[in-house]
């Protein structure tokens, strides 16, 4: 680059440091994640079988909004979306203001015992409530032994409850994870603050709504995003805990996807095309929530 | 607090804390009793374990599934943390105009949702012959925007003339990086590291694409597999979730404390 004998000045040393620090990280993104991306956008107006693909304009996305599966998986994940992430990530919040009080006894105690669902894997959690919810499972021998049913009811077989069954099981996976983010949240906040309210004559119910709601703003609003994003992906629950049944009562967006790129016969470009409209309701809601969550007042 | 008030919260947290350890509690059991036992509602631990992994280690093959399962996990974490946090530092200590510019759009891949990369990045795999292999498996994921925002925010924290005072002493950047920055960022990298092999361990839908070969199957796919069956045999299924949710179960107890610590640190 240079002549000869003339050398790089510190600045420029360290600028090109910087560059070669990054670029094998920024290299992978590109290449594993925004290329892939636009490749999926050109194969979402082409059709065929496997390899054999030609071009069919936006037929595709018409497609998917006559697809009666899809229209079901993309219900199911807004379901999932509007009654899992708000009643999570208040009983996070519940849980995270109760054990940052400083008087409270056993607080690694409870913090361990609600984190630990997070360390379990998503396919190991969802095997774990389909045997729990089994028609021979431990939930119906418990029900029968309380005299409440006569024979085991077969909560995956049924649409209504198999739905609240994997909105259960969501909660109790994601509650801790998005609890310890609340209470790291809150350890930035100084305890004197709570300490000068309570004097002030603040009860804890104002001083949870006026100080603690305000200032974790940043991070609810973060969680919020993780969520929306996660429950519009959900993929491993869907196989494992229902299978998308019964009949497809339950299947999310990116279960169908998978079935229509690998399970029956590949329609890759018809699945890149319902991929897209994940893409683009994860990028619509997360600039929303932005909009709702960062105005200051 | 008041008394009523101490007493409504702890058995609010008690009984939270019940529901998120018995479902835990009742697969280890299960792994220890005999499936008929276990439809019975049998809730203690019994001795069934030993016969329990002789039928779970006949129809599967739970060591290729384990030492698979570990490799992965493995090589992708000691990859993963060196590149994302080389370039969190990167971006954070020699941060200009550009610099941000290109962070924030590595930020959108946040974005990016993984159902729409991966019928490309499987299209892409298999003409590269990367199906069934360890490197195939941690491509995708060795670089997270997450990741990297986390170790640039915790760069933020180190101290500015630690770097000047090293640079004076004729240290290149990349000693710097290895020497001061590492070892005073260990629970950051703590951190890190619990989340990348949890991910990694527990990843499904990504091995379930590409890994075809019986040979190549991780210890989620094992446990997902002995659900197809007509008869679900609940002892041996439970036996083989204990097996695969212990490793990340003793990772997040040992680095428990450093991992609150890292997290505190990238959420300020």
């Amino acid at each position: 680059m240079n002549r000869a004998g003339k050398k790089l000045s510190l600045g420029q040393k360290q600028n090109l440091a910087g560059w070669a620090f990054l670029t094998p990280a920024a290299l992978l993104i590109v290449v594993m994640s925004f290329f892939p991306m636009i490749q999926a956008f050109v194969l979402s107006f082409k059709t065929g079988i496997g390899n054999r693909m030609t071009w069919t304009g936006i037929t595709n996305y018409v497609r998917m909004f006559q697809d009666q599966v899809f229209m079901q998986a993309l219900k199911n994940n807004f379901l999932y979306l509007m009654i899992q992430v708000p009643i999570m990530l208040i009983v996070a919040l519940v849980l995270a203001s109760l054990l940052n009080n400083k008087n409270l006894r056993l607080k690694g105690v409870f913090r361990t015992a609600i984190f630990l669902p997070c360390a379990t894997s998503l396919v190991s959690y969802a095997v774990i409530f389909r045997s729990l919810f089994a028609v021979d499972g431990l939930i119906n021998v418990l029900l029968i032994n309380m005299g409440i049913f006569n024979t085991g009811y077969n909560f995956l077989g049924h649409p209504f409850s198999a739905r609240v069954v994997l909105i259960l099981t969501l909660v109790w996976r994601w509650t801790g994870y998005n609890m310890v983010f609340y209470l790291s949240g809150l350890q930035n906040i100084e305890y004197s603050v709570y300490e000068a309210a309570k004097i002030d004559g603040a009860s804890p119910w104002q001083s949870f709504w006026k100080i603690t709601i305000p200032l974790l703003r940043p991070t609810i609003l973060l969680t919020a995003i993780m969520s929306t994003n996660g429950t519009l992906q959900l993929f491993d629950e869907s196989v494992n805990l229902t299978n998308g049944g019964p009949a497809n009562a339950t299947i999310t967006m990116s279960h169908y996807i998978y079935n229509v790129s690998f399970k029956y016969v590949s329609n890759f470009g018809y699945a890149a095309a319902m991929s897209y409209l994940i893409l683009i309701l994860v990028a619509v809601l997360a600039f929303v929530q932005m909009k709702v969550g960062d105005k200051r007042d | 607090m008041t008394k009523g008030k101490k007493i409504a919260a702890y058995t609010f947290l008690s009984i939270v804390s019940f529901f998120s350890v018995f479902p835990l509690y009742w697969m280890f059991s299960a792994a220890t009793n005999k499936s008929v036992d276990v439809t019975r509602g049998k809730m203690i631990p019994g001795g069934a374990m030993a016969e329990n992994f002789q039928k779970l280690i006949s129809s599967q093959n739970v060591s290729a599934a384990l030492v698979n399962s570990f490799k992965y996990a493995i090589v992708m974490t000691l990859i993963s943390l060196v590149v994302c946090s080389v370039a969190g530092y990167g971006f954070e200590i020699f941060h200009d105009k550009w610099k941000d510019r290109v962070m924030s759009v590595i930020l959108l891949a946040m974005m990016v949702p993984f159902a729409a990369t991966m019928i490309p990045l499987y299209q892409m795999f298999s003409k590269a012959h990367l199906l069934n292999s360890t490197l195939g498996f941690i491509l995708p994921g060795i670089s997270t925007p997450f990741l990297i925002m986390m170790f640039r925010q915790s760069a933020r924290s180190f101290p500015s003339d630690i770097i000047e005072a090293a640079r004076l002493d004729g240290l290149s950047e990349l000693q710097i990086f290895f020497r001061m920055f590492i070892p005073t960022m260990r629970s950051t990298y703590a951190a890190a590291m619990t989340i990348v092999f949890m991910n990694a361990w527990n990843s499904y839908l990504w091995p379930k694409v590409i890994m075809s070969d019986a040979g190549s199957i991780t210890m989620p796919m094992l446990v997902a597999n002995l659900t197809e069956g007509y008869v679900t045999d609940y002892g041996v299924l439970m036996l083989a979730v204990l097996i695969c949710t212990l490793p990340t179960v003793m990772i997040f107890f040992l680095l428990q404390k450093s991992f609150a610590e890292g997290i505190t640190g990238a959420v300020k």
